[in-house]
């Protein structure tokens, strides 16, 4: 009952925490998925620099520890000149991150849109970025949405590592709670409880948005 | 410069895999009786492991190491930082070691266990000699991946104190103000191990299709 009275109390403080992780989660997808799925057709371009450069940058989004991403940036980006708020810095780490992860999925979907239909669009007439379009793009999409959906969870579970460069999200409001009233266990606790109902929900819409996409190929 | 940088970030790669490589012992053992309990018959039993995967799974690794470092000694449990990290990660990787032991174990056909049974094995020398070596070579580049990733899950142990690359890398970063290096050369370690572990896997991989003699 304590530990219950203690929640209510601290929700207020930790809420603008949850506001912050979320946005930061919505924003890192925001930019992370596009830049993905520009990952993703670079990798297949003919022209090889920009093979190179997809490769790199996606290697390195995916190999280094999202850890290491969000300090690379937050400690060299001043010594360039670039000066951001610790927001914006953990926004652009965890975009390269999930971009990194999000082009590999991309690839796999646009992988399996059989070579038929590109030889069908461009037997109708749609050439190049209109077939692509218009033929090949949502077919791959419909393919890469599940593990992405998937991806989009963990994103979120990713944003409580912004707390290391002191981005006001969930965690470090937790650790401000508990560093001032030392109830470790109870405030960490809240703070799993709210992760995980929130990871929960996400899930949930996870699930539904799987199963409404596969509902062409269930069998009646 | 390099040289030096290089020197000092490269003391934390003792411990970024001594952390990794408990965490994957003893959340690779714990997993193994994971999978046991959720595949028992008995419901309580199925229950309480489904729902300890499931929550372990929805915490993100930070708040874990949080709740064991800062919140366990309020029960007068202190453990030193480098535990804390082995414990967190032995919990986080025990969840994700069922789950890929479990997708092992489903890819084993039936037939399998049918075929065991017909020939009057007993149900331990069914698991022991026909599931458990087919589902391993299964599993193995799923551990090898989830190795990886806990790898670089490690990385979180720096926050608590743990004295491995990312520690370090933060340090240099601070004292010498070449962040950029510093946690480029950081990557670099870690890119390296990861690629090692990956070589090793496809090794073991390729010679366990060739002695049991799969595709």
């Amino acid at each position: 009952m304590d530990m219950l009275t203690q929640w209510v109390g601290w929700l207020p403080n930790l809420a603008p925490g949850v506001l912050v992780s979320l946005q930061l989660t919505g924003f890192s997808l925001l930019f992370g998925f596009p830049l993905g799925l520009l990952f993703a057709v670079m990798a297949e371009a003919k022209f090889l620099p920009l093979q190179w450069i997809s490769f790199l940058f996606v290697e390195v989004g995916r190999g280094l520890p999202a850890l290491v991403l969000l300090y690379l940036l937050y400690f060299s980006l001043p010594d360039a000149g670039i000066t951001l708020t610790s927001l914006t810095t953990a926004i652009i780490a965890l975009s390269w991150n999930a971009g990194a992860y999000a082009s590999e999925y991309f690839r796999a979907g646009l992988a399996a849109v059989p070579l038929g239909q590109k030889e069908a669009a461009i037997t109708s007439g749609l050439r190049g970025w209109t077939g692509f379009r218009i033929v090949i793009l949502p077919q791959a999409l419909r393919i890469s949405t599940p593990p992405l959906a998937g991806l989009a969870v963990l994103m979120f579970q990713g944003s409580s590592l912004a707390f290391v460069i002191a981005v006001p999200e969930l965690m470090s409001k937790a650790f401000q709670i508990a560093s001032i009233t030392f109830e470790y266990i109870s405030v960490y606790t809240l703070t799993a409880v709210i992760y995980g109902s929130i990871t929960l929900v996400f899930l949930g819409f996870v699930r539904v948005l799987e199963r409404r996409l596969g509902r062409h190929l269930e069998r009646r | 410069m390099i040289a030096q940088l290089l020197l000092t970030i490269a003391q934390g790669v003792g411990l970024t895999l001594y952390v990794t490589g408990a965490s994957l012992l003893f959340g690779g053992a714990i997993g193994l009786v994971l999978v046991a309990a959720v595949r028992s018959r008995i419901p309580v039993i199925s229950g309480i492991a489904t729902l300890y995967i499931n929550v372990v799974r929805v915490v993100p690794p930070i708040t874990w190491l949080f709740l064991i470092y800062f919140g366990l000694p309020q029960y007068a449990l202190r453990l030193s930082a480098i535990q804390a990290a082995i414990v967190g990660f032995s919990l986080i990787a025990s969840a994700f070691m069922a789950e890929i032991y479990r997708s092992g174990l489903l890819s084993i056909p039936d037939a399998q266990r049918e075929a065991a049974h017909a020939l009057g094995l007993s149900p331990v020398a069914t698991v022991g000699h026909i599931i458990t070596p087919q589902a391993f070579r299964v599993a193995l580049p799923a551990v090898a991946s989830y190795a990886i990733g806990l790898l670089k899950d490690s990385a979180l142990a720096s926050t608590i104190g743990v004295r491995e690359i990312t520690y370090y890398a933060q340090q240099s970063a601070r004292q010498t103000h070449e962040g950029l290096l510093s946690f480029i050369i950081a990557g670099v370690l870690y890119i390296v191990i990861s690629l090692v572990v990956a070589v090793i896997s496809r090794r073991v991989d390729l010679r366990l299709r060739r002695k049991i003699g799969v595709a």
